[in-house]
């Protein structure tokens, strides 16, 4: 595959710093009291939002390959990794600051509220992607199954959109387009590339 | 900013109110977009002026008022109400208005009449919410109220709020105020009021008949289907400000539990 050595200049531990700049722009602004009169909603809203456009970023470095010819994956890990931090950031300000450790009222959240039970579900799936995401265990679990494992992120990216769908009053566009780019970036990876269609037929 | 004349009330609660910051640049008013900061943003592109209610349905005094009426002709009262938001943040609002029972009178109302319907203006012109393609809520917003809750000392027609002239954010330049209900109730820049036999239908309850009734009484006990209701978070805390308990009918319990007599409230919520 022809690929320019400038995309991939960039040393790969470089994109925990800039992908996390958001985190620490909205931290930065909860402690310094700039995020308006409801701080925690936006604090929340911004890590959950930001978690979701990384899930993207990650999913969208396979149709990039496959489509623009450009070789990204060696930041894939990095990315998932980012995206994990924010959900599990995003997590937190949901258990400590906006249901304050009331584990009755976040057992039932958990039960009874769709939204929470799916977001939680994405959660608890995305911590086995997060604690495989190293060298050591795609050698240990050998190549396929490792990808095999992987594909749910497929699932943990889908309900992360769900997620933010069932949680808002009719039917604003933001969630709906994260749904829609989600959706679209899974869809491509059924159409084979033309390369190989040609060949094949 | 203009300042308004008002009395106080005995209705008013003693609790503190919030900033003018937070009560003018944190809104939910649609027709200026959906973020909370949106309605700050744009509500400064709608004139209010000139503006008048128009006033019919079943009453034998059909006709109008005009907001110059309602600033000049009325006793301004301070109202210092709790709002309950339904999505379980709330705020204390020191809001200026008039009984809107005092207006209702104006108008001779027939005794066939059961409901009050109110409707918001549609001008998408300046209300850039209502100019996108895909309408988030269908306009006009309407809602409603039965007449004997329209009565109620505590419900208000407000004309201002930190006792100054009602900034558009806030659903300048006349808005309906009924505390013990979601604040989705208390309808913004009112142009209809009609008296009516049957239930009116109340925009958020077309939307979505299963999550919003009719009455949207504050009510710890019955949530919303998608998230609790037992408690709020009151802004102006903070980060770390603690959630608070809710209170039936977000705390007017004692002056309006009787309109609700022998109503199941699970049911007409």
């Amino acid at each position: 595959m022809a690929q320019s050595r400038y995309w991939t200049l960039m040393p790969e531990w470089l994109v925990y710093p800039i992908a996390l700049l958001p985190a620490a722009h909205l931290l930065w602004g909860a402690v310094s009291n700039t995020l308006g009169p409801d701080p925690l909603k936006v604090l929340e809203n911004g890590l959950g939002e930001w978690a979701l456009r990384v899930l993207i970023a990650g999913l969208a470095i396979t149709p990039i390959m496959r489509f623009l010819r450009i070789n990204l994956i060696k930041y894939r890990r990095a990315i998932g990794l980012v995206a994990f931090i924010y959900v599990i950031l995003h997590l937190s300000v949901y258990l400590v600051l906006d249901k304050q450790l009331d584990w009755a009222a976040i057992g039932a959240d958990i039960v009874k509220r769709p939204y929470i039970t799916i977001g939680m579900a994405a959660f608890v799936m995305l911590v086995p992607l997060a604690a495989t995401s190293n060298k050591w265990s795609v050698r240990k679990l050998g190549s396929a199954a490792w990808r095999r494992l992987h594909r749910l992120v497929y699932v943990i990216a889908v309900f992360g959109a769900i997620h933010y769908l069932l949680l808002v009053k009719a039917w604003p566009p933001e969630p709906i387009i994260y749904l829609l780019i989600i959706v679209a970036l899974l869809a491509v990876r059924l159409v084979r590339p033309q390369r190989r269609l040609r060949t094949a037929s | 900013r203009e300042k308004l004349d008002a009395i106080a009330s005995p209705l008013s609660t003693d609790e503190e109110p919030n900033s003018y910051d937070d009560v003018t640049s944190y809104n939910n008013y649609y027709e200026f977009g959906t973020g909370k900061s949106d309605p700050a943003k744009h509500a400064h592109e709608l004139t209010t002026r000139p503006w008048a209610i128009k006033v019919g349905g079943l009453v034998n005094n059909p006709g109008e008022i005009g907001i110059e009426d309602l600033l000049s002709a009325y006793t301004l009262e301070d109202r210092i109400y709790r709002l309950r938001c339904v999505e379980a943040w709330s705020m204390v609002i020191p809001w200026v208005g008039i009984p809107l029972a005092d207006i209702i009178d104006k108008f001779d109302v027939q005794g066939s009449a059961k409901y009050l319907a109110f409707e918001t203006l549609v001008r998408p012109e300046e209300m850039r919410g209502q100019r996108s393609t895909f309408p988030i809520l269908p306009w006009p917003y309407a809602e409603g109220l039965r007449l004997d809750e329209a009565r109620h000392p505590l419900s208000i027609l407000a004309v201002g709020l930190h006792g100054e002239v009602m900034p558009n954010q806030n659903g300048a330049p006349v808005r309906l105020v009924v505390p013990w209900k979601y604040g989705f109730k208390s309808i913004k820049s009112i142009v209809s009021m009609r008296f009516t036999e049957e239930e009116p239908t109340s925009t958020w309850n077309v939307q979505n008949p299963r999550e919003y009734g009719f009455y949207s009484n504050v009510n710890p006990n019955v949530d919303h289907p998608r998230w609790s209701q037992a408690t709020e978070r009151r802004i102006g805390g903070g980060l770390f400000a603690k959630r608070i308990e809710t209170q039936m009918f977000n705390g007017y319990g004692e002056q309006v539990a009787s309109l609700y007599d022998g109503m199941d409230l699970t049911k007409f919520y």
